[in-house]
């Protein structure tokens, strides 16, 4: 008995220190990013064939709904979990003013693209800041029934907010961005003017009063997968969503759908590192290697979003499973026809504005 | 008199109910404590943040301490902006500044970018005098208005979120003042969850009530067999139920469908079920009918018939008899059923979340909403210490009526 | 209540109306899990009756969305996480409760209705609200994001319903079995597993199965506290339905519905062996 105790204390001695002398080699990382279609995209870019060649890291993929609401709880408590955060470049920004994301020097951390030129040149203009590496542009534009309306069919903004022509529901998001942008072009102002005219009192009016000519035919989505459902169930006939999910519903599930690149805003989503992470030399060798001009590139084969990098654009191809040509469906193809989000004016504006369009829902 | 082993009977007897004391409480002690550390302390924890106003001071010690003796007129003297430049140095270098721009701009909106744009050139202001170099890298540091907002904003304590939480605020100079009327809309989402709560606890009376004194007057037997009805969905999860509500309310749902086979509606006239008021209304009132049947049934079960009957027999008619004898002796149940649907209803939030819509959601989603999105955690913060104030007072009166020991679980 | 035979035409009318409301109350109140359970073996993704369905035609019926349940890893591991913290939270919570309440029915035990209060809270506050305290507090001491932390958290939530319903079979319960049995010299331990648990057993039990089913659909304080990997039923199904409502979903909820109808099962034949141990047996 008293030999058996002691084998049992001797061995299981050894399977501790096994366990502890394992996890002193190989580093876990906490990846989190938004789940589903785009984080599987990431894991076969960006995780699988990291993981393939640095068996010493193991990449831990979780999921989160979006917002600073947990790093900023983790940062308060001192007890910061996730390594590395996919964030969209208005949350990055305001982390990074909060001392939550750690800032980076963009040339000294991230690869130059084949050609030598370095990343601060290699990423689109724009789409750089401190405590953030873009890894794609994305947009927000609309889609139509094709079914819906007979002879002519919607282009414009404007035809969005024409209840007269183009009859019907409509879906937006329930949140001012893009929203009042939109009114006012819709009502005539021009891309380039757009955020002259909202900084005004009068223009904030004015993209209400237009957003209140349709409010009674918009259903309000808060979750992004909602869009495209309700466009294929024929429950609106236009809606506004991400493109990769637009993409989906026609391309891949062939819904009768067709885009309305007209007013697309473009923004950006990207990496952000907890500036209280625990391995922040292990997370930098994943990030150099998830952004560089190949990884960028090769996330576009298994989703619709364009790569933040110049050297990418050119390397973009055919879809892996569909085998169609990808760049006719990367929203950089038709940015003329839009404009890139003003994250600066938002950042100022927000609070103020979403609690006014809340105020206005409920009226 | 004294005990058996010569003791007084008095010290004896006391001593016997001080171990008991000590016996009880120690019994209870383990879950007392988890409770607080579990439960109560979180909150409290969280009540606080409601009037915290430990940023501003924090992060701008000198600026607070200087602006302390300022009168509030023109602008403050030339050392109170070094003090700002020192402060505003000190926070760039510690990264804490954004925080300061993120307080800022929930009272004035385009101050995030006031503090953040002067902490990018604070750099180069390397030397007095200051009050230019300021006002010359933001012109908002010209204005008064500015100041006022740093000073009324020293304090380490503040009232003004629950000012925010009723749609009121503080001015320039201090004074309380209404919200512009575009940005007003907790008072209305207040009484929107008070108003729903209640339409939705008439409704379970008006449903509960009848079924209740079916299932009390019945045999047992059959009443036993009528209570699963009312016990399953009870027990099935709250997220089931929701589901099934969705199903049956969508637009291409059942109740939907129905109506169309029917030929009450047209098919391309649906009306929306769901996913606005009547949504929340109609599954809410699902949700909690067994709390209003429950109580009701258990207090029916105690009249006797012969009250009724005695009634009858003195000449009172049905309606009278049921009117002035039976009800009286129920209104303890609807009492009871009643504060608790009501405790329950003003604090929903999974099912406004889902079938709600923009017009039937309540005062916990936006709670949510700030929590998660807005990340304005002191509003919601203090928007959840009214919601439990007014939960608190309540079940004040739930343990006056009824007695917290006399409830019924099923 | 059955109509007397001397009942005139006015309360006959009203006696049948009477009876007609009531069964549409009772409609109102189990249709929708009725409606549930048959679309869940729908063959095709719609949410109303098919008409191959109203014929009851085979083809019209499936077992196809329990098939996309058992073999999505997603579901397969909520449904692990929500018995594992369901049943570690159950057995703290009765742990727990069941000796408070033994401390609250003695006689002469201080600030009772305090002690009682505080105890009860966890019942009375909206869920949102404990879910935003707990979610600061388990943060900064490290257990947001664990399945330890969400366990603690389920158990204080629990445990009101143990105290109440253990509390309730202690109200007869005679004090004087517990100095006899110590007269007879029997140690604390055997007075409290010989004579005070057989008695107050069912009020543990149906305590644990409400502490159970409290955990086991709780979704408020799981979405602020759980990431990815304590995701539970519940909180699967929450944000399926934010989406998108899927077939899928009906099929899970169907099998809720029978975990549910189990322990209303149990609880009942519990309520009647109670009833008849105390000589209250029905007719």
């Amino acid at each position: 008995m008293k030999n058996t105790l002691r084998y049992t204390t001797v061995g299981l001695a050894g399977v501790v220190a096994m366990a502890f002398g394992a996890s002193a080699q190989a580093v876990d990382l906490n990846v989190v990013s938004w789940g589903g279609a785009y984080t599987a995209s990431q894991l076969k870019a960006y995780h699988q064939p990291y993981m393939k060649a640095n068996s010493d890291v193991k990449l831990n993929s979780l999921d989160y709904s979006g917002g600073l609401a947990e790093v900023r709880a983790q940062s308060e408590a001192g007890n910061v979990t996730w390594d590395l955060v996919d964030v969209v470049v208005a949350d990055a920004i305001r982390g990074c003013d909060e001392g939550l994301f750690m800032e980076v020097d963009h040339d000294a951390l991230l690869l130059p693209a084949p050609d030598g030129t370095p990343p601060t040149e290699d990423f689109l203009e724009g789409t750089l800041s401190d405590c953030f590496i873009p890894q794609i542009i994305y947009s927000f534009a609309f889609a139509y029934r094709t079914d819906a309306f007979k002879g002519e069919q919607p282009k414009t903004m404007a035809d969005v907010f024409d209840l007269k022509k183009f009859p019907g529901k409509r879906t937006l998001q329930r949140s001012p961005v893009n929203n009042l942008e939109w009114a006012l072009i819709a009502d005539g102002v021009s891309v380039d003017d757009v955020y002259d005219v909202l900084d005004t009192p009068e223009g904030i009016e004015r993209a209400f009063a237009k957003l209140g000519t349709i409010k009674s035919e918009v259903i309000w989505w808060t979750e992004g997968a909602v869009p495209a459902q309700l466009l294929a169930d024929g429950e609106v006939v236009f809606g506004n969503g991400y493109n990769g999910r637009l993409f989906s519903a026609i391309e891949e599930e062939k819904q009768p759908l067709a885009m309305i690149w007209d007013g697309q805003v473009l923004d950006i989503d990207g990496w952000s590192i907890p500036a209280e992470g625990k391995n922040k030399e292990e997370v930098l060798e994943f990030v150099k290697f998830a952004t560089d001009t190949q990884r960028l590139a090769d996330q576009a084969k298994y989703i619709s979003y364009g790569p933040a990098r110049e050297s990418s654009l050119p390397l973009v191809s055919k879809h892996a499973e569909l085998g169609i040509d990808m760049e006719p469906h990367m929203p950089t193809k038709y940015a003329d026809q839009g404009f890139l989000t003003n994250f600066q004016w938002w950042a100022d504006n927000r609070d103020e504005l979403n609690e006014r369009f809340e105020a206005w829902l409920q009226q | 008199m004294r005990a058996a082993d010569g003791t007084p009977l008095k010290v004896s007897i006391a001593r016997a109910m001080r171990r008991n004391r000590l016996l009880a409480l120690g019994l209870i002690a383990p879950l007392f404590f988890f409770i607080l550390f579990s439960f109560i302390v979180p909150i409290v924890d969280m009540s606080l943040r409601s009037i915290d106003n430990s940023v501003v001071p924090g992060v701008l010690p000198n600026t607070t301490a200087a602006l302390r003796d300022w009168d509030g007129e023109g602008l403050p003297p030339e050392a109170t902006f070094a003090a700002l430049a020192a402060d505003i140095n000190a926070g760039r270098e510690s990264r804490e500044i954004g925080k300061v721009a993120t307080r800022l701009n929930y009272e004035v909106s385009g101050m995030r970018g006031t503090i953040m744009g002067t902490a990018r050139k604070i750099a180069r202001i390397e030397e007095g005098p200051y009050k230019e170099a300021l006002i010359e890298a933001n012109k908002d540091w010209g204005e008064t208005e500015t100041w006022l907002l740093l000073k009324r904003l020293s304090d380490p304590y503040t009232f003004g979120y629950y000012l925010n939480a009723v749609d009121m605020r503080f001015d320039s100079v201090g004074n309380v003042v209404a919200q512009p009327e575009f940005r007003q809309i907790y008072v209305n989402l207040f009484i929107r969850t008070l108003w729903m709560s209640l339409l939705i606890t008439g409704l379970t009376i008006l449903l509960g009530y009848p079924i209740a004194h079916l299932m009390a007057t019945l045999p047992l037997r059959y009443s036993n067999l009528l209570m699963i009805l009312v016990l399953l969905p009870f027990w099935t999860s709250l997220l089931v139920r929701t589901t099934a509500w969705i199903v049956m309310l969508q637009s291409e749902g059942v109740i939907n469908s129905l109506m169309v086979w029917i030929g009450l509606i047209a098919n391309d006239a649906r009306p929306q079920l769901v996913h606005n008021k009547i949504g929340t209304i109609i599954a809410m009132t699902h949700i909690l009918l067994p709390f209003m049947v429950l109580p009701l049934y258990s207090v029916m079960k105690t009249i006797p018939p012969s009250y009724m009957r005695a009634a009858r027999s003195l000449g009172a008619n049905q309606l009278t008899a049921f009117v002035r004898v039976y009800m009286p002796q129920t209104m303890a149940g609807v009492g009871a059923g009643c504060i608790l649907v009501f405790i329950l209803a003003i604090g929903y939030y999974i099912t406004p979340e889902l079938v709600g819509g923009t017009s039937g959601t309540l005062i916990s989603n936006l709670i949510a909403y700030h929590m998660q999105q807005s990340l304005n955690w002191s509003l919601a913060a203090a928007l959840g210490v009214i919601l439990l104030g007014t939960v608190a007072a309540l079940y004040f009166i739930y343990n006056r009526i009824v007695g917290i020991d006399n409830m019924k679980l099923g | 209540m059955a109509l007397p035979s001397y009942a005139g035409p006015v309360e006959r009318i009203w006696y049948y109306s009477y009876r007609v409301a009531c069964g549409a109350i009772f409609v109102f109140l189990i249709a929708p899990i009725l409606v549930v359970i048959p679309l869940s073996f729908n063959s095709v993704p719609f949410f109303t009756f098919t008409p191959e369905m109203l014929s009851f035609d085979p083809a019209g019926y499936s077992l196809r969305w329990y098939r996309d349940f058992l073999n999505n890893p997603q579901w397969i591991h909520s449904l692990q996480n929500s018995f594992i913290i369901a049943i570690a939270s159950t057995i703290l919570s009765t742990t727990l409760g069941t000796l408070a309440a033994l401390g609250l029915s003695r006689p002469y035990t201080p600030y009772k209705s305090v002690i009682m209060g505080i105890l009860i809270s966890p019942m009375i506050v909206p869920l949102i609200i404990s879910a935003t305290g707990m979610f600061f507090f388990y943060t900064s001491i490290g257990l947001a994001q664990t399945h330890l932390g969400i366990i603690l958290a389920h158990t204080a939530l629990g445990t009101p319903f143990v105290v109440i319903t253990v509390t309730a079979t202690l109200v007869g319960f005679d004090q004087s079995l517990i100095r006899a049995a110590q007269n007879l010299g029997a140690a604390p331990t055997t007075v409290f597993f010989r004579v005070i648990m057989p008695l107050i057993l069912p009020g543990v039990i149906s305590g644990g199965l409400f502490a159970f089913i409290t955990s086991f659909d709780e979704v408020v304080v799981v979405l602020f506290l759980a990431d990815f990997d304590q995701r539970t039923i519940p909180l699967q199904m929450f944000s399926g339905l934010r989406e998108q409502i899927s077939p899928t979903i009906l099929a899970v909820a169907t099998l809720l519905v029978l975990i549910s109808v189990l322990l209303l099962t149990t609880l009942e034949l519990l309520r009647r062996r109670s009833e008849r141990l105390r000589g209250l047996s029905p007719q």
